[in-house]
Formats: structure tokens, sequence, C-alpha cells
């Protein structure tokens, strides 16, 4: 077999560490906007997945199989995931706003749960996993030793196009200026003639499509999705999101790629240290460094 | 008079920011002893060091010959220094008697499974705390409020809770962060009363931090004044008083 | 004062036992033994919710790992009544030594607390709360990995010795405990710790113990419970014991209120029968429709519950008040 460390699991690990960066930056924007680590966002990436499923059986009839459908069905994922998430702030943390932190993360566990639940208990969709169709043909070629298919391939240009657009929205628009502002400091951000209420909904909805996407390309890649197909992948961005330093963008793609990498070597070697990686990465960060890997220090005055 | 606390050469820096510079003085046993000073002089942050929320960049804190500087904050208490907050700091959810017991606790002997089986050893001890606390609140004119959430009550009675609190630890140094914060002046000649038989009946040494130059003047013993983290004056209250860079400083004269 | 308040409370501890043992009886038939059931899930769920109160409501931490303690207790003790002494529920000597495996399944549930206590010592809100989300989480995976205990499948064939007398037993025990622990001068320095952590800090009281404290005697309970809940339900496997079961409990302590024992006994009780009479419900609905009504619907029920509590009732039931007959004395909490 060789090491571990071959081309092989590097490629691996860059595509999945792609699926868990467009996953990771909703909750680090999230994180930075309101300080609310949103556990619910998992579950978006779950309602991208559906989505995408059911936007594949819409359109397929008319478009066929291939790119102009996987891009009709992308903007489905985005758009569903997108909503969800919009939904899930305006109805269940935007009253929770000026509450203790605690209150909003329980009411997040109560979307993701709930999230979870209404899919699985729902006639048309139901707890058991469905096989997720071909989008496009998948294509197998070698390169070197390794194995890869043009999933791979779309996977890491798909989440690179959409982190490069959200790096341009951040540094160059108004909204991005905005959303910087806020993460900074909220009340000043009033007082300068923000709507911070409308930067916090941009935030979701933002976040809540990029999970969508990846929903979307999680479904194509590992094809079977189930309602609860969100905790682990949204559980571990999470983690890649903490290890870069929650609230800071480019900390959490960088993190995402070093989880996808770490989990793909770590299975490689022994399928329980891939299964507990992720969570040995989260203990040993927040136990060394919690103050500098999140990035700020709250000082409680006395 | 022996110096019950002393500080040599303290300083503390918030990132490069000089909070406290070079710090030296003492605070002589028996005394009440006023910490003046404008806004952002270091005064708070001096409380802090003393009883170890801050770690002192550089120096030493000496309480009765011993070094305590860097020591948790719950053993400088149990050193017998105690302190009050600026913006109180009650346990509202709880009685007032509770929140006096809180302070008590720390002289309960008996363990966790005395506790959990009610022996008599843990009772008796129990019982002991409860009537030390419910005299204290009495001392305190507190009495009436004592099964009362700590919450509900007015504004003067939390500050008085709040001293109370810190004498049920048994200190023998009492630290005030600005007592007379927000009283009118009925309440603020009360508390000069309170402070002076504190200081008599409990046999505690008084060190207060007070914007309230009445206050200061009307009952501390000892006065350093402070600006931008350096002593600027110090002595008797009449001398301090008279002082050009204290009426300078602390009444704002500069640039006007 | 406190000396009228125990056997108070166990002479109407002893007599419902009776009114249950009695209506219980095959003769009287008032309650079969689907209600049993019941009953005895709703006492091991007070023993889990009063054991995480203590926790989250008393100590003012947040584990969101509180089934990974559970699951210590139920694999440890489960492994000793089933795989190394292998008992038989039928042997009645055999029923000291199964309530021996209970107790030291708590124990290990303890030090599995003890552990997790630390990071609190760190940490604090949300970040707490991921950091024991990961503990529970690596304690799952761990158990899915050890053949010996099932793995995946689970740790099969545990013996049914968790009878309603012992189960209520425990219970009763738990809340006594508890409750003499919360109203101590050691009770409370932790809801001290809860209420402001500096001014705990500052009248003496040694923080960093007596959150370690909470977690410890937390994790203990919730130990025993697992313990029992595996012997009732004669099988433990992972899932049973994931972040889903601890957010779960959640929902338990918050509709109880935190900080509340009453709360959480009521809460227990109450969203135990109303699982059941949601699945009935559902179960009756599928039969009428022909559309089958699953029992996700009931968790969608509680999830709803949970968002609404937080959204209009933070405090629950009962905020942070005990009923009477659990107040030792006046003017404590």
């Amino acid at each position: 077999m060789g090491s571990i460390f071959n081309t092989q699991q590097v490629i691996n690990g860059l595509q999945l560490g792609s699926i868990y960066a467009l996953i990771a930056l909703g909750y680090t924007m999230v994180y930075g906007i309101v300080r609310l680590i949103n556990f619910a966002h998992g579950d978006f990436f779950m309602v991208g997945a559906y989505a995408s499923y059911g936007a594949f059986y819409i359109f397929n009839s008319f478009l066929g199989k291939g790119t102009p459908l996987a891009i009709v069905v992308l903007i489905f994922a985005m758009v569903a995931g997108g909503a969800i998430a919009t939904l899930a702030n305006q109805l269940a943390y935007k009253p929770l706003r000026y509450k203790p932190k605690l209150s909003s993360l329980v009411t997040a566990l109560g979307v993701s749960m709930f999230l979870e639940y209404f899919f699985s208990a729902f006639p048309l969709i139901g707890a058991s996993p469905l096989g997720f169709p071909e989008i496009i043909h998948r294509a197998t070629f070698k390169i070197g030793s390794a194995m890869i298919d043009n999933y791979v391939i779309i996977d890491i240009v798909v989440a690179a196009i959409l982190m490069v657009g959200l790096t341009l929205l951040v540094q160059r628009s108004s909204i991005g200026r905005a959303m910087r502002a806020v993460s900074q400091d909220k009340d000043a951000s009033k007082l300068m003639g923000i709507n911070v209420e409308n930067i916090i909904t941009w935030t979701f909805l933002i976040g809540g499509a990029f999970a969508g996407a990846a929903g979307l390309l999680s479904g194509m890649t590992y094809p079977r999705i189930d309602p609860y197909m969100g905790i682990l992948p949204g559980l571990k961005a999470f983690i890649a999101a903490v290890l870069g330093g929650i609230g800071n963008i480019p900390g959490a793609m960088l993190g995402a790629y070093i989880m996808g990498l770490a989990e793909t070597f770590a299975n490689a070697w022994n399928s329980l240290l891939g299964a507990g990686i992720a969570f040995i990465i989260l203990i040993i960060v927040l136990l060394v460094r919690p103050t500098a890997i999140l990035g700020e220090k709250t000082a409680d005055k006395i | 008079m022996s110096a019950l606390l002393s500080i040599e050469n303290m300083s503390h820096y918030f990132g490069g920011l000089k909070a406290v510079s070079n710090f030296n003085f003492e605070v002589p046993e028996g005394v009440i002893y006023g910490l003046i000073g404008p806004n952002g002089s270091g005064k708070t942050t001096t409380f802090n060091l003393i009883t170890g929320i801050y770690r002192p960049t550089e120096g030493k804190i000496l309480f009765d010959g011993r070094e305590i500087t860097g020591y948790r904050p719950y053993r400088i208490v149990h050193r017998g220094v105690a302190r009050t907050f600026q913006n109180l700091r009650i346990f509202g959810n709880l009685s007032v008697l509770d929140n006096i017991r809180i302070a008590r606790h720390f002289n309960f002997k008996a363990g966790l499974f005395g506790s959990l089986l009610r022996t008599p050893g843990a009772l008796k001890e129990e019982k002991k705390i409860r009537e030390e606390s419910m005299q204290l609140l009495e001392v305190m004119h507190l009495q009436n409020r004592a099964l009362e959430d700590a919450k509900n009550l007015p504004y003067g009675e939390l500050r008085r809770l709040e001293i109370a609190r810190a004498l049920a630890t048994k200190p023998r140094l009492l630290l005030l962060d600005e007592p007379a914060a927000g009283m009118n002046p009925k309440e603020v000649s009360d508390l000069m009363d309170l402070i002076r038989r504190i200081r008599d009946e409990f046999n505690v040494t008084v060190f207060l931090i007070e914007h309230h130059m009445k206050v200061v003047m009307g009952i501390c013993e000892r006065i350093k004044v402070l600006d931008f983290g350096e002593t600027i004056a110090e002595g008797l209250p009449e001398a301090v008083g008279k002082n050009p860079k204290v009426l300078e400083a602390y009444l704002g004269k500069r640039g006007a | 004062m406190g000396k009228r308040k125990l056997p108070q409370m166990t002479l109407i501890a002893v007599l419902l036992y009776a009114l249950i043992k009695v209506l219980s009886l095959d003769s009287i038939g008032a309650l079969n033994g689907y209600f049993m059931i019941i009953i005895n899930r709703s006492l091991i769920f007070v023993i889990l919710t009063v054991s995480l109160n203590l926790i989250n409501g008393i100590t003012g931490q947040f584990s969101l790992g509180h089934m990974g303690f559970a699951a210590v207790g139920a694999y440890v003790s489960g492994t000793i009544t089933t795989l190394v002494l292998k008992l038989s529920p039928d042997v009645a000597s055999s029923y000291p030594i199964f309530i021996g495996a209970i107790i030291l399944g708590g124990i290990g549930a303890a030090i599995m607390g003890f552990v997790i206590g630390f990071p609190s010592l760190r940490l604090k809100g949300d970040y707490l709360a991921i950091m024991t989300l990961g503990f529970g989480e690596v304690i799952r995976i761990i158990l899915n990995n050890i053949n010996y205990v099932g793995g995946p499948r689970g740790l099969l064939g545990i013996p049914k010795f968790s009878t309603f007398t012992i189960i209520y037993a425990f219970t009763f025990f738990t809340i006594v405990l508890i409750r003499n622990l919360v109203q101590s001068s050691h009770g409370r320095a932790m809801l001290a710790v809860r209420e402001n952590e500096v001014a705990a800090e500052l009248v003496g009281v040694d923080t960093t113990r007596y959150k370690v404290l909470g977690f410890v005697v937390g994790a203990f309970f919730a130990g025993i419970g697992g313990g029992l809940l595996a012997h009732l339900l004669q099988i433990a496997t992972p899932t049973q014991y994931g972040f889903y079961a601890s957010a779960l409990l959640l929902v338990y302590v918050y509709a109880g209120g935190m900080g509340s024992i009453t709360g959480s006994i009521i809460a227990a009780f109450g969203l135990t029968f109303l699982s059941q009479f949601l699945q009935l419900g559902f179960d009756s609905l599928s039969n009428m429709t022909g559309i089958n009504f699953g029992s996700e619907w009931t968790m969608v029920i509680y999830a709803l519950l949970l968002i609404l509590i937080m959204l209009y009732k933070t405090e629950g039931l009962m905020g942070m008040k005990e009923a009477k007959l659990l107040v030792i004395e006046e003017g404590t909490k």
C-alpha cells in the first residue's frame, strides 16, 4: 500500500475539504456577525441536498443529464439553502438577538432537531436514505498512480469559484464592507447608519446558499442522502471554522482543507482515528489556545 | 502602626498600555485609607491587582508581611482581604441570607458526603453559618430582608448587602470600590457613618476608592492621589486637599 | 425545621410507591404492563434530567454530552452483569451485585465527569457546550469500536434487573441526595458560580473546584441512570447515547426550568408520558388515514416545543423555584 500520504489521499482530502469549506464559511460568517454557533447549519446542507434531488427529477426530463442541468440544480440547492437559513433566522434567532447567548444556541439545537425529524417524518421524504442520481456522467481517469474522477474536479472547482466570489463580495461590495463593520462592532455600525438586521439576513442567506451548494456536491460525490446527513459534516465544518479562528473567512477555508486532509489521512491509517480525529482536533484546539484561536478575548469588565 | 498591606514597585500593563506604573505604598493597620484620582487613573486596576483578578506585570504585594502576588483570588480572600465592586455583583437570584452564607462558606469544614447525607456534623456547621449570617444581617439592618431574592432589594440596600457579604468573609482588610456611587446626600452621610462603624466594630482596615470628595475628605485618615497611573500626592487629608497638583488633576483645572 | 422534611418526603415516597404497586396488581389492573414501562422510563429520565440540571442549571456550566456519561454507566454496569459475571435476574442473590455494578457505573461516569469538567475551567457558554459535545462524541466513537461490547450493534442480552422497585429507590435517593447537596454550603457555592463567577471567587469560593464538582456529581448520577436504562431496555448501543439524546435531555431541563429539581421531575414525567400519548395519537391517525405517521413526528413536536420554550418561556415551568416538599428550610434555593 505504501505511505498513507500519497497523491490519492491528498486529492481525496482536498475534495472533502472543499465540501467542508463551503459549510464552514456559513458557520464562521454567522458567528462573526451574531456570535451564534448555528447548530442547524449542517441541516441547511441537508436541505440543499434534498432540494437538488427534487430539482433533478423536475428538470431531468427536459434538460437531460449534463452541465446545464447541473447548473440549474446548483441554483436550486443554493436558493433552498439560503431560503431555509433566512427563515430560521427570522423565526427563531431574530427574536432572541439580545437575550443570553445560550438561549440562541439551544434554539439552534431545536431548529436542527426540527429540520431533521421533519424531513424524516415527512411522507414524501422519509427517514431511510435515498440514492442520489447521477447528474453528470461520472468518468474516471488516472494521473500517475492516483485514480481521479471528474467529480473531484467539479467539487474543488465549484467550491473555489464560490469562495473567490465570496471573497470579492466581502472585500469589494458595500454589503461586504457593512458585514465587516457589523462583525467588528454592532452598535457602532448602527450609528453609522448600517441596517444591522439587513446585514444579518444577508449573512444567513449567503451562508445557507453555500451550505446548499455543499449539499449538492456531497450528494453527487457520495451518492446517498438522508435527513441526518448534515450532523457530522456540520460538526466537522464547525470544528474547521474553530480551527481557522471562528469569524475569520480565510481561516475557515484553510481550516476546512486541513480538516479534510487530516480526516482522509487518519481514515487511511485507522478507521477509529478517522471517525474521532475531528473531535480530537476540536478538544486540542480549545484546550490549548482557546482565546487565540477564537480570535477575540471576552473581557469581563470589573 | 505596622503596614497591613504593602505594595512594592507594582506595575501593570494591558498590552502596551500601562495602567499602573511603579506603585509603592503601605496601608497601615486600622486606618481608613482613601485612593482617589480621575477616571482611568488606575484605581480599579489597583484593586483588581490586590485581589488577584490580574497578576501584576512587575512588583510585589504583601499582606500582613506575607507575599500574595499571583495568588488565586479566593485564596487572597482566605488570607483576609475582601472587596466590593463598583458595579454591584450580587447573587441576584439567591436570597439575601444565601448571599451572606456563601461568603461564610470557606469556613465550612464538612466534606461533600457530609452535605449529601446531611450528617450531624455538617448540619451543626450549617446551623452555625446561618446564625452568624443572621447576626451580620442584623448589624447591617438587613435582617428583615433575609429571605427575599437579593435582586428585589432597592439600590441602597444592595450596596449594604455587598458590604455585608464582604464582611462575612471575616476580612482584616476591606476594599470598597466607589461605595458612594449613585447615592443621594442622605445615603452618603449614612454610608460614612457605616464605614466608620464597620472599622470600629469589625476591627478591619478600610481601603476605599472614591470619586466623591466629601466622603474621602470626611472619613479617610490617609489619602493617596493618582493620575494616569502615577502617584501625585499622598498623606493626611488636609495636606492633600491643598496640594496644587491635586487641585489641578482632580478638579480638572488643566487646560482651563 | 430541617428535621421534619426528610421523613415527610420519605413518607410520601413510600405511599406513592405502595399506590403504584397496588394499582399495578393483576387483580386490580389499573396500571398495566404498558403503563409500568412508561413509569419506569419516566423515573430514569428523572435521574438523567436532575443530574443534567445540576451541571447546567445549578452550577451554570453547559453540558451537551450528558448522555455520554449515561453511556459510561450503561456500558460499565452492563459489561459487569452481562459479560463478566453473566448474572441472571432469576437468582435473588445477584441483585446486590447488580446494585454494586450500577454504582460502579456511576463511579466510572464520575471519573469521566472529572476529565470533562476540566475544559469548563477555561471555556464558557457556547464553547463549553461544543467541547462537551466533542467529548460525548468521542465516547460514542470509542464504544463503536470496542468489539468486546458489541461495537456499533451494541451490548445485547443485558439481563433485565431494573425492576420498578429498584428504579424507584434509585430515583428517590438521587432526588434526596441532589436536593441535600444543592441546599448545603457546597451547593450554595455552586449556585454562586452560576450567578457571578467573579463575585463567587472574591467571596472565597474556589470556583475551579465547584465547577469540576458539578460535573463529577452530575456525571455520577447520569451514570446511574444509564446503568438502570440499560438493564431496563436490555440493550445499550452507542447511538442511544449520542448527541441527539443529550440534546433531548436539554428539552427536559429547559421545559422544567433551569435550576429547579422540581421542574426536572415534572418535565421528565410529563414529557415521557406526552411522547407515549403522541405516539398513540399518531398511530391511530395512521390507522384512520392510511398514511403512516412515524415516531419522528413526536420528535418534531419536541423540537418545536424546545424552540417555543426558548422564544416565549425561557424560565420553563418552574423557573428556579422548588416545590415546598423539596425545600429543607426557608430562604434556600
